[in-house]
């Protein structure tokens, strides 16, 4: 069970240079990408790898950056959220600032298996209920929303429940916390096997 | 029961092992690595003590921080002079190194973006699966390959087991008949798939493109479909191996040889759908009714036929869809109604993994041909794909129509289409580019991206607003 502060990114299409530019993406590290989160909406000017982010100018209209939505660590955003590029600095950024799950009415591929492997939750909801989240997340100051994966719900303040589909293997790693590469390794045996097979009937890719 | 898809054939061939819940493991036949989404997935390997399960299977090329000028490039690594894109690219360099990968470094004359190189070299292969840390890997579909863009957890699993873990995508039909009409190029067939379907259309799907007018196309011009397949959301795409096909694979340097060519030959020509396969979704578009296809907004499905103008959002009945139209209006600084031959351009740029290769070079070449650039054009960059695509280009004197007519020359790498490197569009400048995404920013901070084939590029940068290129074709002699 997680419980957070929503805000609200009321907007379509959202892709991954929108969620994080393309400049911070030459770190060969994993973290340390929250402070660029939406970095062009983020900010009025335009922000550098490696630069002390303090003293930048915010964008005031930009919702991140509204007093009441201080801390927030579930996104509630529109269709087709993370589309664009592979890159994992999206989750690593959304995760890096803070946020836990997401909410929105469809995902890119890429991006929403992305957020699997960084433990973050992102949740198809129909759209007719997110037009209604937007609505009270408005509406109410310090709107907050709680999932409980175990039972695949979101419970709204109100004590109504949304439920939601989450793939099983999926949500087994995240209740646990397993590492995928360990797991695949489990069944070595069975990829060595596939791959003897496969070399002999198909050795030109093995040249 | 009904016959497969060719995604059908490629998934049950490579499937290792099919879970309860759905997912499975698909083995992976080659991973293409570029410097910046691999950094991360080595360390990952390094702090486990992991080694690849198969070092000989991956392939790397850095681009993406690749520095364009000949000057820069004459410098090798000291010519990167960000010091923050100088250490991604020793990096891969480095990591390649420990892991044992093969890599065509920075100043090997084959380096390039890594979706122009792969099928150059022949890494690319029909039938196999193939992986990159981007998007952008949809681009070797083109040759009948199941290829994903991954992210770089997935770039790390797949180094340490050979495998992917996978669900099943649902099987898309896009189907172009018919032929298309002088001056109208693959890019147009693509950008008119999105604006069709949209962003999100394919999102599920693995997006096979058939019909005469795919079939007709060149390698280079299925590339660039393929390429753009993530543009409609879809991962992967695909086209049906044909003699086409062969005749681009045969004796690439990484391509079978001799008797091991014949066989893998005659295996090649199974990878197409059954007649009687089942797809989930089918589109059917009209070759004839395609017209050359300009972006006025920030997403590729904003697209207009170079006839039209800018839309008005008043008119769009979703209002979710309204707003973002408003939205990226008003970031283009464009008025509704608006021809889009009215826009002014400010830059040019011709490159990127979906317009870099020889054939894209070509169909600029002949449009700009002793002409000179529009005095309002500020920058016009030509990047081809690779070192090879290069030296080709040079042989047929490209080049030097290029240079003649007023535009740079470059050196190979990803350049502007995301401007990693130093390659950059100005705030509030228009730029009439041959790449694949018109986001806000992905040419350079508050830059105007106008999503666009080679040979539209071209004409632009000779009038300094769009044309519709078919009227300057009727004058050429081509």
């Amino acid at each position: 069970m997680q419980s957070g502060l929503v805000m609200p990114l009321d907007r379509a299409n959202v892709d991954t240079d929108f969620i994080i530019p393309k400049q911070f993406l030459k770190s060969i590290k994993r973290s340390g990408f929250g402070v660029n989160l939406f970095d062009e909406h983020r900010y009025l000017d335009k922000g550098e790898p490696g630069r002390d982010n303090s003293g930048r100018p915010l964008n005031p209209d930009f919702v991140m950056n509204k007093a009441r939505y201080k801390g927030a660590s579930v996104l509630l955003a529109r269709e087709n959220f993370g589309c664009g590029s592979s890159r994992e600095h999206a989750p690593w950024a959304l995760d890096d600032y803070g946020f836990r799950i997401i909410i929105a009415p469809s995902y890119a591929d890429i991006f929403f298996n992305n957020c699997f492997k960084n433990g973050i939750l992102p949740i198809v909801v129909d759209r007719k209920i997110v037009d209604e989240l937007f609505v009270e997340v408005e509406a109410q100051e310090g709107y907050s929303l709680t999932v409980d994966l175990e039972n695949q719900v979101i419970i709204r303040p109100s004590g109504a429940t949304i439920p939601f589909n989450v793939d099983s293997f999926r949500k087994y790693c995240l209740l646990n916390g397993l590492d995928d590469i360990g797991i695949t390794l489990q069944d070595a045996g069975e990829i060595k096997t596939f791959e003897k097979g496969w070399r002999e009937t198909s050795p030109w890719y093995f040249g | 029961m009904s016959g497969k898809t060719l995604y059908d054939k490629l998934w049950d061939s490579h499937l290792v092992k099919q879970r309860d819940d759905g997912t499975a493991l698909i083995y992976i036949d080659r991973q293409l690595i570029h410097e910046v989404t691999s950094p991360q997935a080595f360390e990952g390997l390094r702090l486990a003590g992991r080694r690849p399960w198969r070092a000989e299977s991956n392939f790397a090329t850095p681009d993406h921080n690749i520095p364009t000028t000949k000057e820069e490039r004459r410098q090798g690594l000291e010519g990167i002079r960000d010091p923050i894109s100088r250490i991604q690219v020793t990096t891969l360099d480095d990591n390649c190194r420990e892991f044992g990968i093969f890599e065509l470094d920075m100043n090997d004359e084959r380096q390039g973006i890594v979706h122009v190189v792969g099928p150059e070299q022949g890494a690319t292969l029909p039938g196999m699966t193939i992986v990159c840390g981007d998007s952008h890997t949809s681009t070797h579909g083109a040759l009948g390959a199941l290829a994903h863009g991954i992210g770089t957890s997935e770039v790390e699993h797949v180094m340490a087991t050979q495998c992917l873990l996978q669900t099943k995508m649902k099987n898309m039909l896009v189907r172009v008949d018919g032929r298309l009409n002088p001056g109208v190029t693959a890019k147009d067939i693509v950008l008119a798939i999105i604006g069709e379907i949209g962003t999100a259309g394919g999102t599920g799907y693995t997006i096979e493109f058939g019909g005469e007018a795919i079939r007709s196309l060149s390698m280079e011009g299925r590339m660039t479909v393929c390429n753009m397949a993530i543009e409609a959301g879809a991962r992967a795409g695909l086209i049906a191996v044909d003699q086409t096909t062969l005749d681009y694979i045969k004796g690439r340097p990484f391509a079978p040889k001799g008797e091991m060519w014949e066989r893998a030959a005659a295996a090649w020509k199974g990878l197409v759908s059954d007649a009687d396969a089942h797809f989930d979704r089918v589109v059917v578009i009209d070759a004839a009714e395609i017209i050359p296809q300009v972006t006025w907004g920030t997403s590729p499905e904003m697209v207009a036929p170079i006839t039209g103008e800018v839309p008005d959002p008043d008119k769009e009945t979703d209002p979710s869809r309204r707003e973002n139209m408003k939205q990226a209006l008003k970031y283009m600084g464009l008025t509704p109604g608006t021809k889009m031959t009215d826009i002014k351009l400010d830059c040019v740029f011709i490159g990127s993994c979906t317009n870099s290769r020889i054939e894209d070079l070509r169909a600029a070449a002949a449009v700009v041909k002793g002409r000179k650039v529009a005095a309002n054009v500020e920058m016009a960059l030509v990047v081809p794909g690779s070192g090879l695509v290069k030296k080709q280009a040079e042989a047929e004197g490209l080049d030097k129509i290029f240079i003649d007519a007023g535009l740079e020359w470059r050196e190979p790498g990803c350049s502007m289409c995301l401007a990693m490197n130093a390659d950059q569009l100005g705030a509030g400048k228009h730029c009439a580019s041959t790449s694949n995404r018109n986001f806000e920013g992905r040419q350079g901070f508050g830059g105007r991206t106008h999503l666009v084939s080679p040979a539209m590029a071209a004409a632009a940068a000779v009038h300094g607003h769009f044309v519709d290129v078919r009227d300057i074709l009727l004058t050429l002699d081509i």
